[in-house]
């Protein structure tokens, strides 16, 4: 019990070192730069709750991440790298893309954010329902493309295709699917595509990368385990862009 | 009342993972789980930390963020402006200073990247110093942000700012050494913590309500990606000046052995 509290104790001091940065700066600003009130309808109180929320938070989310999510998803990444039928194999690189990211903390907020700001622009219903849908559909339209993301990933390390041209073509598409998307998506696209690779995501698929990497000859896992994150990072921004053409 | 709401969308957002983890183990590869008391444990674990910070992520977090925007925005803070005259953008000045600070104090200590410079370092076999590294990263990420504030300030259209980024990355790809790419690519992905993402949403959503002329749909996106982009540029940046000025000192070390031979 004592063992297991001190596991957690040493979780939180982590969190903690995560946000103490933030907290200075804001104390800089708020103390020496700004020095006024807080802006009506901002509680002193409640922030200080909501961090503290955050903290425990994280804590316990990363902590459970370690004990429960990681260690079955990479003993899983690891038996499908080792084994020989290629559908299921690509079934899983899927499946997994997908849903890490329906979980992951930052593209939650961003979505919510997202849904906020285009009803308010007029191009959704302003309410709670509509916003509620739009942010769904945003966030399984990036969870699609992270799972295609790892498949095409995971492709590219069993045929050896060259990482960087796959990555230059990524470039390239969003560049002319930029051209033709309507302007209101274009912000959201780009900031999805930053979202998507932290906290569960990466773990995962880059246990799945260097897994296969290390089972196949001539592979390197280094190349190939970063191969998919970038992937990861491009292909979002294609498939929200398109979204957008397809729904705005 | 609001936390079990949380709670239940929570567990939604976490069914599909936690099927697809299960579904993989017991139909394709039809192992017993090891440790699976603990394993569910973890997994209620991440249902009720996922949870506190979606709450506080909406008490503290956005307010934050854009309480920032706010406040460094409003005519009470901003200098004297002359009747009739137009807003410069310099005197934006103090957004752009906590733009850069809070990309690049959130960065600089990320542990995570501590544990991937150290590497990095050993790998490069001493080109690479692991602290440079770590501020190359942070610089990259001050810098994204910091243009990202700046380019919300003007209203000027994101994608320029994005594809010129992506020109000088591809060039950048073409030339830097095989080794680093990886590494640069990957930090690009590291800086953006779950702590720092929701902070510069707010402040980007913040300052394109609150400057005159802008409009938060269309301007208010964009800080997270080019937050993304500039630690790769710096990074390969740092390895491609590093790499020169050891080929450099190569070149003169060998030199200097030469005429020392010669004599």
């Amino acid at each position: 019990m004592t063992n297991l509290l001190s596991v957690f104790v040493r979780q939180a001091r982590d969190s903690f070192r995560d946000l103490i940065p933030v907290i200075l700066v804001m104390a800089f600003f708020q103390l020496i730069v700004i020095r006024q009130p807080l802006p009506e309808g901002i509680d002193f109180i409640d922030l200080i709750i909501g961090l503290l929320c955050v903290l425990a938070g994280l804590t316990l989310f990363i902590k459970g991440l370690q004990i429960g999510l990681f260690p079955m998803g990479e003993s899983l990444a690891h038996a499908f790298a080792r084994r020989s039928s290629v559908i299921s194999l690509l079934i899983f690189a899927f499946a997994l893309g997908f849903g890490t990211t329906v979980a992951e903390p930052a593209l939650i907020a961003v979505a919510g954010k997202a849904a906020e700001v285009v009803a308010g622009g007029g191009l959704i219903d302003t309410t709670e329902a509509s916003q509620n849908a739009f942010a769904l559909q945003l966030r399984l339209v990036v969870a699609v493309s992270v799972g295609s993301a790892v498949l095409l990933g995971v492709l590219r390390i069993l045929k050896g295709w060259p990482l960087h041209l796959l990555i230059i073509a990524g470039y390239v598409l969003v560049m002319l699917l930029t051209l033709v998307a309507p302007d209101e998506i274009v912000g959201i696209a780009y900031d999805s595509g930053g979202v998507t690779t932290s906290t569960i995501t990466v773990p995962l698929v880059t246990a799945l990368g260097v897994g296969l990497a290390a089972s196949i000859k001539g592979r390197s896992p280094m190349l190939d385990g970063f191969g998919l994150i970038a992937l990861a990072s491009v292909m979002p921004i294609i498939f929200v862009l398109g979204f957008g053409l397809l729904m705005l | 009342m609001e936390f079990i709401k949380i709670l239940f969308s929570t567990t939604l957002d976490i069914a599909p993972i936690i099927a697809i983890i299960f579904g993989f183990q017991y139909l394709v590869i039809r192992k017993k789980v090891q440790r699976l008391f603990q394993v569910l444990t973890g997994f209620f674990l991440v249902l009720i930390g996922l949870s506190l910070f979606l709450l506080g992520l909406e008490m503290a977090l956005f307010p934050m963020g854009g309480m920032m925007a706010e406040q460094l925005t409003s005519a009470a803070f901003l200098p004297v402006l002359a009747e009739g005259a137009q807003r410069h953008w310099s005197d934006y000045y103090w957004v752009y200073i906590f733009a850069f600070a809070i990309g690049a104090s959130t960065t600089i200590a990320e542990p995570s990247l501590i544990a991937v410079s150290i590497k990095a370092g050993e790998i490069s076999g001493g080109t690479i110093n692991p602290f440079i590294l770590r501020i190359a990263v942070a610089l990259g990420m001050a810098i994204g942000i910091t243009l990202g504030s700046w380019r919300i300030v003007m209203g000027l259209p994101l994608h320029g700012f994005i594809l010129a980024a992506y020109v000088l990355v591809i060039l950048q790809t073409l030339r830097s050494p095989r080794s680093i790419i990886p590494l640069a690519f990957d930090s690009g992905g590291v800086t953006t913590s779950t702590i720092t993402v929701p902070i510069i949403a707010a402040l980007g959503l913040g300052l394109a309500s609150s400057i005159p002329g802008r409009d938060p749909l269309l301007d208010g996106f964009g800080m997270i990606a080019l937050a993304c982009l500039f630690p790769i540029i710096t990074v390969m940046g740092y390895a491609q000046i590093a790499e020169w000025m050891e080929k450099r000192n190569r070149q003169y070390s060998e030199s200097t052995h030469r005429t020392q031979g010669e004599n």
